[in-house]
């Protein structure tokens, strides 16, 4: 799963009051998407792009466990968010709604601007512009499969779908992913 | 090797003898809370896309406390969907307009010790003052808890916050925290679970230890919990005893914070982050335009018995208003039966419904730009009460009381 796009940085702390302000909860989630990040750049939703990669500092997405701070980002059209680490709400959020998240302890070399490829699979950043790589570290397989399934939703649906066919679901898949003990990814960091 | 009391918790409900930190297991879940923001208005739609059904009503609670009373049609329509929701489910366990999430669960006595709980907002980390291992998620996490009464979980490593001493007058359990908030910082916990200990927790009343794991969140902990006593299992009517789980003499934890009680003076939050920690007297004299006495955190019975101790034969400052928003409805009835809502009011206090309101930018005392305001809330982030340009200071009940008498920031030793 590689993305390539432009990087928007941000500073420490980003909170998800910042990312989708409170006031905008009781719109729909298309509606909040429109004001991604409006209480910390009025004009983000007006200068950001399809595919854009949006860089933040530490503690990405502390606060609330609103998933609007994930969705809107991801329907402002941001491919994946790098940062030090994250808020673990908000990295769960992220995953279950297809958004990739990258914990990159070096993500504040990057630059506004830069050319960023970003291998989520090998938990590679790579600054096409200032031309360094940076290590991310690597999602387990069963949360990679949720990213790359585009969220829990869909996830579900192939679940479901398995478990309903009349052939019974296939070996293995009966209970969903593997846990991570199975496939030996105890050091991996996922909140 | 001994486990902490989150590992003994996500052991039991991952069929395991022992869990370690940084394993990844899927977990039974005993309890789920959802309210009307982040339930059924998202989960309905989704549950009809899957075809599914909620693995099991009984374990669910639905709480409408951000959309109500309705301020416009928009909310009306929320409120509804969520009502209709919990009656065609068959969810029994429905409170709207009773009071807030977080509570409310608690005064029912659904929450246990030893449960595994989950609930689609961050202060869901409260559920642990009952001796619960309680985790905030999101909706669509929690879509999954609905379908399948499972969630993956990774053992997360447990700090221990032990608090030697008592609170001496002026102190709160806000204070404790905003003293932990400012040694660690607001990621400081980022993936551990907290667990509370010492003679400055357990002599706590049980509605001033909601305020610690309350706010284990805003230290980035994905759960806090406070093994309970007897002050626990009375409240709940003697039970809860068998399924409670305390730690082993060797359990392994990651950090080991010593605090003092007795040391402790009353504390604020600067504007701008809850971990910008200061003294109340180092922000002597700074001006406010509203005190707020909120939310989950900070709108508890004792909370309001200690405003009424501060307002008792005194008026607000001219030019400041004190909204008062109690935290349940049973908590406005107990103010109601004492003298204490009497006292608030005759202060010249404003009452308003119970629920999230103005602590999450929703209802009634949003804050417009340039307005300072000092909260008993939990979040002070640029934008959290209403305009960006907004500042809050957070603090007990007690100071927010004392610094809407003055009309500026002051320790309410003070006042006592």
């Amino acid at each position: 799963m590689s993305l390539r796009g432009r990087a928007l940085v941000f500073g420490d702390d980003v909170s998800t009051d910042q990312i989708s302000p409170g006031k905008y909860l009781k719109l729909t989630e298309a509606e909040a998407g429109l004001h991604a990040m409006e209480g910390i750049d009025p004009t983000f939703s007006s200068r950001v792009r399809q595919g854009d990669l949006l860089v933040g500092g530490r503690n990405f997405g502390t606060g609330s466990s609103r998933e609007y701070a994930a969705s809107s980002l991801r329907i402002a059209g941001i491919a994946a968010v790098i940062a030090p680490f994250f808020a673990r709400i908000f990295f769960r959020n992220a995953i279950n709604q297809g958004l990739a998240v990258l914990e990159c302890p070096e993500a504040g070399r990057i630059r506004e601007g830069d050319e960023l490829d970003v291998d989520v699979v090998a938990g590679e950043v790579r600054d096409l512009t200032q031309g360094f790589t940076l290590a991310a570290t690597r999602l387990p397989p069963h949360i990679l499969a949720l990213v790359e399934a585009g969220g829990i939703v869909p996830w579900l649906e192939r679940r479901l779908a398995a478990e309903r066919a009349p052939q019974g679901p296939p070996a293995g898949e009966a209970r969903g992913p593997a846990s991570g003990e199975q496939q030996g990814l105890a050091a991996e960091r996922v909140p | 090797m001994g486990l902490t009391v989150s590992e003994k918790i996500i052991a039991r409900a991952s069929g395991r003898a022992s869990v370690v930190p940084g394993e990844i297991v899927w977990c039974a879940v005993d309890l789920a809370m959802v309210h009307d923001s982040s339930g059924p208005r998202r989960l309905g739609p989704l549950l009809e896309r899957l075809g599914a059904e909620i693995w099991d009503p009984s374990k669910v609670i639905i709480v409408t406390d951000h959309f109500t009373p309705a301020n416009d049609q928009t909310e009306v329509e929320i409120a509804r969907v969520t009502r209709d929701f919990a009656r065609d489910r068959g969810i029994l366990r429905y409170h709207e307009a009773e009071g807030i999430c977080h509570i409310v669960p608690l005064e029912r006595g659904y929450v246990r010790p030893g449960m595994l709980f989950v609930g689609a907002d961050s202060h869901s980390t409260t559920a642990g003052v009952m001796g619960a291992f309680a985790v905030p998620i999101g909706v669509t996490e929690m879509l999954g808890v609905f379908v399948t009464g499972e969630i993956w979980l990774k053992v997360p490593e447990t700090t221990r916050i032990e608090w030697s001493g008592r609170l001496r007058d002026g102190c709160m359990a806000k204070d404790m925290v905003l003293k932990v908030l400012g040694a660690i910082g607001d990621d400081g916990a980022t993936y551990q679970a907290l667990e509370y200990g010492g003679e400055g927790v357990y002599a706590l009343p049980f509605d001033e230890r909601i305020v610690l794991t309350n706010m284990a969140i805003e230290h980035g902990a994905k759960a806090g919990i406070i093994p309970p006593d007897e002050v626990t299992f009375d409240l709940l009517g003697g039970a809860g005893r068998d399924a409670a789980v305390y730690p082993d003499a060797d359990a392994r934890y990651l950090r080991l914070i010593r605090e003092r009680a007795d040391l402790l003076v009353p504390l604020i939050a600067w504007p701008g982050a809850p971990d910008n920690v200061a003294p109340a007297s180092a922000a002597k004299g700074e001006r406010i335009d509203q005190g707020y006495i909120g939310a989950c955190t900070g709108a508890k019975y004792t909370d309001l018995e200690a405003v009424a101790r501060v307002l008792r034969g005194r008026t607000l400052a001219s030019g400041v208003r004190l909204l008062v928003a109690p935290a349940s409805k049973d908590v406005m009835r107990r103010a109601a039966e004492s003298d204490v809502l009497s006292t608030i009011l005759a202060a010249g206090a404003t009452l308003l419904p119970t629920g999230c309101g103005a602590c999450a930018g929703l209802g009634h005392g949003v804050l417009g730009p340039g307005e300072r305001c000092i909260s008993s809330t939990n979040r002070n982030y640029p934008g959290r009460m209403g305009h960006l340009e907004a500042q809050v200071f957070l603090a007990s009940p007690i100071t927010v009381a004392a610094s809407a008498v003055t009309g500026v920031v002051t320790d309410p030793r003070e006042l006592l």
